[in-house]
């Protein structure tokens, strides 16, 4: 069984035993708006949680995406080089951004569930 | 958010942009649109393919009257004042002691009309009418319009859009300027705007302005623009950002905005730090304004430093993002000069990395403006 948990910086991570797949939230891509340009990390890279780990910019800005979980990235997805539009059109799912070996599975339980997150961006 | 207490001004639209959607953002001391639910990306499109209406109520328009404005106001600009003729608008460069860049600027001689009218920047107009008044005392004076707003009709379909509401003015062509009513409101319409497109820019008094701006808003081909494509519109059009590409630190010569001065004027040599900005005409200043695109797909923003390709730094970007015309990155700056040409090899350093770019000539898309023949 897979789960689903959310930062205050607005990514995503969902993990399926120790795999880890992270993204940004809907409600990033929408504050992004139009996502023009991704960077994503080389597989083999490790980074720490809140490390920075890629980079999405729209028309207007760059923003950095954080590891929301240690480990060592084992993957990106690819498809958002040529179609960045994926980010905006399927945040939560085509449109994620890379995967990793997690390192230490308390780091995801300390972050928030999907309820957690909804009332955390109604207090934005 | 790191959100100031300063209170934003209203353009007259602003409930208007509440009602659409808008994303507002502060600008200039205005809390502006930044885009509407279509997004920048599709905006800026739609301005190119059909036609976008842009609030920009912000910027500042004022009348100059006086005995001889045009002649006063060659005092402060190195732009051919005199020489323009009835129903012609043109872009000058309002220019401090020093010979640098204080405003860039429109000014139009209406028909049978003595006084000019001009539009400056939202951002520097209390200064540049401060300025304008201060130094012109005593032979002109200049009266601050804020009760007139500015609506701006740019894209292919605009001028079919606009004739529906202002009968004959798709004859008007690119820098005229008239007299006329929009919507049945006075107006003052020229051909012009800042995307690179064909289009028109619309002053009319601020009680008309949200009835003129939903009749367009009627129009099948228009859509509300914000001014994150407004950006990145005049960006592509290789069109200067005042206080990012200008501003007090540049001259009108490393600024590539010699085609600004008139011919006449470089002549007499009458105009704010005429020497200085002659001597810098014939042997060149040590940086200059350029193009610049880069090879891959990443933007670069304003602030990147840019080297050579020895990783010697040799100037900075100061307007960076990304073209949807031309879907891929584009860019200005200042560089040394020996690596203005075109196609010059540089490097831009974004996120610490050299990001290969060359330098390019600008406009990156090409203007579509509907001139005279």
């Amino acid at each position: 069984m897979s789960e689903v948990r959310f930062t205050e910086q607005h990514e995503w991570v969902r993990v399926d035993g120790d795999e880890a797949t992270i993204g940004i939230t809907k409600y990033a891509a929408e504050q992004l708006g139009d996502v023009v340009y991704v960077e994503l990390p080389e597989a083999g890279r490790k980074v720490g949680a809140g490390g920075e780990a890629a980079v999405v910019e729209s028309v207007k800005a760059a923003s950095e995406v954080y590891a929301p979980v240690g480990g060592e990235v084992t993957g990106s997805n690819d498809a958002l080089s040529g179609d960045p539009a994926k980010v905006n059109a399927d945040p939560e799912g085509e449109g994620w951004f890379f995967k990793l070996k997690l390192a230490d599975k308390s780091e995801f339980s300390k972050l928030m569930s999907a309820e957690q997150y909804a009332e955390f961006v109604k207090g934005i | 958010m790191a959100d100031t207490n300063e209170v934003l001004l209203k353009t007259p639209l602003h409930a208007l942009h509440a009602e659409l959607g808008a994303k507002m953002v502060p600008f200039a001391g205005y809390d502006m649109p930044v885009q509407y639910p279509t997004g920048v990306l599709r905006e800026h499109l739609h301005t190119r393919e059909k036609a976008g209406l842009f609030d920009v109520s912000h910027m500042g328009q004022a009348f100059l009257s006086g005995s001889d404005p045009s002649k006063a106001l060659e005092r402060l600009t190195p732009a051919d004042v005199l020489g323009l003729k009835e129903g012609l608008q043109r872009y000058g460069l309002l220019l401090n002691d020093a010979g640098t860049i204080k405003d860039d600027f429109m000014f139009s001689r209406l028909a049978g009309e003595g006084p000019l009218y001009l539009v400056v920047n939202a951002g520097t107009k209390q200064g540049d009418f401060d300025y304008i008044s201060t130094k012109l005392r005593g032979i002109a004076s200049l009266e601050p319009r804020p009760d007139r707003a500015l609506l701006a009709l740019q894209g292919p379909a605009a001028a079919a859009a606009l004739e529906r509401h202002s009968p004959g003015i798709s004859k008007l062509t690119f820098m005229k300027v008239v007299r006329c009513t929009v919507a049945a409101a006075p107006a003052i319409v020229s051909r012009s705007g800042y995307t690179g497109e064909d289009g028109f820019e619309i002053s009319i008094e601020s009680v008309h302005a949200e009835r003129v701006a939903r009749a367009l808003l009627g129009e099948p081909e228009v859509l509300p623009i914000g001014l994150g494509a407004r950006d990145s519109l005049r960006l592509e059009a290789g069109l200067c950002l005042y206080g990012h590409d200008i501003d007090e630190t540049v001259g009108p010569v490393e600024a590539s905005l010699v085609w600004s001065i008139g011919k006449r004027r470089k002549l007499d040599r009458d105009f704010p730090a005429a020497e200085k900005i002659m001597d810098a005409v014939f042997n060149g200043t040590a940086r200059k304004r350029v193009g610049i695109r880069p090879d891959g797909k990443a933007p670069a923003r304003e602030g990147t430093e840019i080297a050579d390709k020895s990783g010697r730094v040799i100037g900075k970007i100061t307007s960076g993002g990304f073209g949807p015309s031309l879907n891929a990155p584009v860019a200005m700056g200042y560089v040394e000069t020996a690596f203005a040409g075109d196609g010059t090899e540089i490097d831009l350093i974004v996120r610490g990395k050299p990001l290969p770019a060359r330098v390019a000539p600008m406009p990156f898309v090409p203007h579509r403006y509907r001139r005279a023949i």
